[in-house]
């Protein structure tokens, strides 16, 4: 099946972000994206509230241009401060014009 | 003797020994936990209950008798988070975020600590004022709002003060109090008897269940005792009764009755660990939440819950009585 190379950008994070996130996501660019609950433990023990629950997990597909933006965006607004990691894979996808 | 007896009696209720049975469950380390969806449905139904108790009882109070109190709390909503702040930025030396954000969550209020300071009184037989829970949504957000105003006022910040308004107003204490108050009040005494069964009777049991888990996060927050210092444990426990006081001494004056000024002692003396924690990460995110969640769960809320409450009833015996 013919597949396109795309980026496939990974953000976990607090869950008191999630709302704030996925609205600037949505203004770089991003046309969908899957959530899913996280628990795990990294340099930040404490998270903003024990009851918000477990973190969250962001997994969009976008162009590299947008996977940029994304990166560049997280890092400068939410790392000093807050819970997070951000990565970027290569991803092989099916119908990928759906995503750009 | 008659404190003594009525220490005795709070410590032995079932809502404070489900809480001590919590802090044990987790100091051995216990597999003990309840859901987190078990957990939110018991505050929806614990918040949505004394609103819906508080309307109903709303209903039935003439208009003059509230305004007294109402005005007074959200006085206390004003005068609590500033002197907090200046205790921990003066004496303590905190830094502005963190001394704002802890003045956050000592201004406001914890609806639990509430709940259970009414469970207290009517088990000591003594009448309060029905309309008490318009008074918690009074206090709630007030308060928070002038602690992060005083951080954003003195200094350009990285946290977002719109998303933080958001999430006060629209957090689930406030819209859970406020509209059940609201359809209390609409539906009145003989509209609320078709669900009192099931908000009256299993209320104390949901209490119970809901401080179990309380201890547990209580307790999980000791270990980080060390690390917040002296001053802040000392805070958690003397501020409380400095607000706590003045409460009960202002009800008194604004006409509560003493039971109903001791519950107001014990609203002042609360500090807010849901409502506040989420606004005070989104607003003041450099702000250290060890130090405020640690402060408002493991100190002030066992401090309240065991020792503080019969502290405000025994005051209000001798102030207001």
């Amino acid at each position: 099946m013919h597949t396109i190379t795309l980026k496939l950008v990974t953000i976990v994070t607090e869950r008191i972000l999630e709302d704030r996130l996925l609205r600037q996501l949505d203004e770089l660019g991003v046309s969908g994206y899957t959530l899913t609950q996280a628990t795990g433990k990294g340099s930040r023990g404490v998270r903003a509230s024990e009851w918000e629950g477990p973190d969250t997990r962001i997994e969009t597909l976008v162009s590299e241009d947008v996977a940029n933006a994304i990166v560049e965006h997280v890092a400068e607004n939410y790392f000093e401060h807050y819970a997070v990691i951000v990565y970027v894979q290569n991803a092989e996808v099916v119908r990928g014009d759906k995503y750009l | 003797m008659d404190q003594l007896s009525s220490l005795a009696s709070n410590l032995l209720s079932p809502i404070v020994l489900a809480f001590v049975l919590g802090v044990v469950a987790a100091l051995v380390k216990s597999d003990l936990k309840l859901p987190s969806a078990l957990y939110n449905s018991l505050s929806i139904y614990l918040l949505l209950a004394i609103g819906l108790k508080g309307g109903v009882e709303l209903n039935r109070t003439p208009l003059d008798e509230v305004v007294g109190p109402a005005l007074l709390t959200l006085g206390l909503g004003v005068v609590t988070p500033v002197f907090a702040y200046n205790v921990l930025r003066r004496l303590g030396r905190f830094s502005r975020a963190n001394s704002a954000a802890i003045a956050a969550h000592y201004g406001s209020v914890s609806a639990v600590t509430f709940i259970v300071a009414t469970s207290f009184a009517s088990a000591m037989g003594e009448q309060s004022e029905g309309f008490l829970p318009a008074l918690v949504a009074l206090l709630e957000v007030p308060a928070i709002v002038i602690a992060l105003l005083i951080a954003f006022v003195r200094q350009e910040r990285a946290g977002s003060w719109k998303d933080a308004l958001h999430e006060v107003l629209t957090g689930r204490s406030v819209i859970l109090l406020i509209g059940g108050l609201l359809i209390g009040l609409a539906v009145g005494p003989s509209g609320f008897e078709s669900v009192e069964p099931f908000f009256q009777t299993g209320f104390q049991g949901a209490l119970t269940l809901f401080l179990l888990e309380m201890g547990i996060v209580a307790a999980s927050r000791l270990k980080d005792l060390r690390e917040v210092g002296l001053f802040l444990i000392g805070f958690g426990v003397i501020v409380p009764i400095i607000h706590g006081l003045l409460a009960v001494w202002l009800g008194g004056l604004v006409g509560l009755s003493p039971a109903g000024s001791a519950i107001l002692g014990a609203m002042a003396s609360s500090a807010s660990y849901i409502a506040a924690p989420a606004a005070v990460r989104i607003a003041l995110p450099e702000a250290n939440p060890t130090f405020y969640l640690t402060a408002s769960l493991g100190i002030t809320f066992p401090f309240n819950v065991t020792l503080g409450i019969p502290l405000y009833f025994a005051a209000a015996g001798w102030l207001v009585g």
